[in-house]
């Protein structure tokens, strides 16, 4: 969809290109995050693909269509830009900030106001409140929602962003990239982001382009990204936790055993301690009628006590979903203090469980493979 | 109390002149801006141009009006108009451009960079920028230049009734010669009051022009 091919930039009076020979493919409805120090070129490379800088050398293509020979100011109408800055224009309601590029390409009013107020609710502000308020009446959070509200207003195919969620404070951050990243699974643009902060990369990223010194020194999915750095530059510069962060991006379900056994409340003792002994597994999981989790017995009250199950189970101090991410499966095992946890789908079913043991050889397999 | 009756007697003379006054007045700034604000728009093109310009007008500026009505009677006697009207309106004209010129310089380079580089990257042309963006938001100050420019103006139309351009001056000029404070004092206080209005006035139309995403 977007497409470098040998793009440089050197820029006048320098000697050093500051882009030097890139070339990238980013697929259609992928993020791609350009990573980098400040000054390793990330930022001119993303300027290059909407002319604001114009390469040197090479070519780039958008849709399979060289952008050197559309005119400049056509191409920026068609590809959304959000900056760090936000930049809305201060004289301008949100209503009218999001439509500038609507109104520019001539859509009729109508139909861009309508839009307008659709975006706002894809991003829980309400129309009635926020369409008729001015810029400075809004949070910096509510402020950057409609810098990249503005961006999407006439449904371009790609989406450049410069560093979006920079300037926004943690906790908000996290918000509204979560809430970006909703968006981006219903309207699927293709997204070149330039960012500075690996753990945004990994979160946000579909393939994360590492730069260094203006040369693209890796362009690799984020999981490959932090298995296998390809020399020390990158490993230094995903750091020295890059293994905790895979952890976020592996779900619950792929270190997940499914299928466990499991007993009903009816059950005797003996036939969990049975099913323990064959599994070699020190506790098993009680489950009601429909399959959900209750509460589980571990093999040292089955084996010394009598009776059914339902009798003598222990409460579990808590399960995980199936869709979580592992971070959250060991944060959840650290914080209750065990070794193992019940996996539950939506309904709350038991459908497997999940040990650190089994994180741990998951996230090392990836090492020995490669 | 002599003055009270000079100006109840004499009301009808007074708003006259205040016609002509604010004629004089309002012809000229009205061209002031017409010229001021291109140009001040252009020289944020260039720094170079900028300080020239800038250093232009400022040097104007420092000219006594009665220096430059002096200079202008034989030059604009070519034309046959060496006194009256014309000459007054171009001295306003000149003086008003420093204010109007620097204050619109001034705006538009001030207008956040960020916003500048937002509008170019989403595709707004040159003239788009400013229309939609940079002059909306350089509005209040340009318009801070030309109420400075008028109030500074209004007392140099005054000095204009030397030259037969008429005018609150007028009541000045012949009480000085007649020795006629009741005359000198209506001028005067016609004058001061012309000003304080017409400011009042602009700074009622200024926060008119600003969008309420930029009143503070």
């Amino acid at each position: 969809m977007i497409r470098l091919e040998n793009v440089s930039k050197t820029f006048p009076g320098g000697t050093e290109p500051a882009v030097d020979q890139v070339s990238m493919e980013v697929p259609a409805g992928e993020i791609c995050v350009l990573l980098g120090p400040s000054g390793c070129g990330k930022t001119t490379t993303m300027k290059m693909v909407n002319r604001l800088i114009e390469p040197s050398s090479g070519d780039i293509f958008i849709d399979g269509r060289n952008t050197k020979d559309v005119d400049p100011v056509e191409l920026r109408r068609s590809l959304g830009y959000v900056i760090q800055q936000i930049g809305l224009f201060p004289n301008k309601t949100i209503e009218d900030n999001i439509c500038v590029v609507p109104d520019i390409l001539g859509w009729d009013r109508a139909r861009s106001r309508k839009r307008a107020a659709e975006l706002l609710e894809m991003v829980a502000l309400d129309p009635a409140v926020f369409l008729k308020r001015y810029p400075k009446e809004l949070s910096g959070g509510q402020q950057q929602r409609i810098g990249v509200l503005r961006a999407i207003a006439a449904d371009p195919p790609v989406l450049l962003m410069d560093e979006p969620f920079g300037a926004i404070d943690p906790i908000n951050r996290e918000i509204i990239q979560d809430e970006f990243l909703k968006i981006q699974r219903t309207v699927k643009k293709t997204i070149m982001f330039v960012s500075h902060d690996i753990d945004e990369a990994v979160k946000m990223a579909d393939r994360i382009a590492i730069f260094r010194a203006g040369k693209l020194v890796q362009y690799d999915t984020p999981d490959n990204l932090l298995a296998h750095p390809v020399d020390s530059f990158v490993s230094d510069f995903v750091g020295g936790d890059r293994t905790l962060k895979r952890l976020q991006l592996l779900k619950v379900a792929e270190a997940m055993l499914g299928d466990p056994p499991r007993v009903r409340t009816e059950d005797s003792l003996a036939t969990a301690a049975k099913l323990m002994d064959e599994h070699g597994h020190k506790a098993i999981v009680m489950v009601g009628p429909r399959g959900r989790v209750r509460g589980f017995v571990d093999l040292n009250t089955a084996r010394e006590e009598k009776g059914a199950v339902g009798e003598h189970n222990a409460a579990l101090a808590t399960t995980i979903r199936a869709t979580e991410n592992l971070r959250t499966a060991v944060s959840t095992m650290f914080r209750h203090d065990v070794t193992w946890l019940a996996c539950v789908d939506e309904d709350g079913v038991y459908i497997g469980y999940v040990t650190l043991r089994g994180i741990t050889r998951l996230l090392a397999r990836a090492y020995s493979d490669g | 109390m002599e003055i009270v009756n000079y100006m109840l007697a004499n009301w009808q003379l007074i708003a006259v002149r205040a016609g002509e006054h604010i004629s004089i007045v309002s012809v000229a700034i009205g061209l002031a801006i017409l010229t001021g604000v291109p140009i001040g728009i252009a020289i944020t093109q260039s720094r170079r141009a900028a300080d020239s310009v800038l250093y232009v007008a400022s040097m104007v500026i420092t000219i006594p009006s009665i220096a430059l009505f002096g200079i202008m009677i034989p030059v604009l006697s070519l034309i046959g108009q060496g006194i009256g009207y014309v000459p007054a309106v171009i001295a306003v004209l000149l003086y008003a451009q420093l204010p109007i010129i620097r204050n619109t310089y001034s705006a538009i380079t001030n207008v956040d960079p960020a916003l500048r580089e937002a509008a170019r990257g989403m595709g707004l042309t040159t003239l788009q920028r400013l229309r939609e963006v940079e002059l909306p938001i350089a509005v209040p100050v340009i318009m801070a230049g030309v109420r400075v420019a008028v109030v500074m103006n209004i007392g140099v139309t005054a000095i204009a009734a030397y030259i037969g351009a008429g005018g609150l001056g007028t009541f000045i000029s012949r009480g000085i010669s007649q020795t006629d404070p009741r005359q000198l004092i209506t001028g005067a206080i016609a004058v001061s009051v012309l000003a304080v209005v017409a400011d009042f006035t602009l700074q009622g139309l200024q926060r008119l022009m600003t969008s309420p995403g930029l009143r503070t």
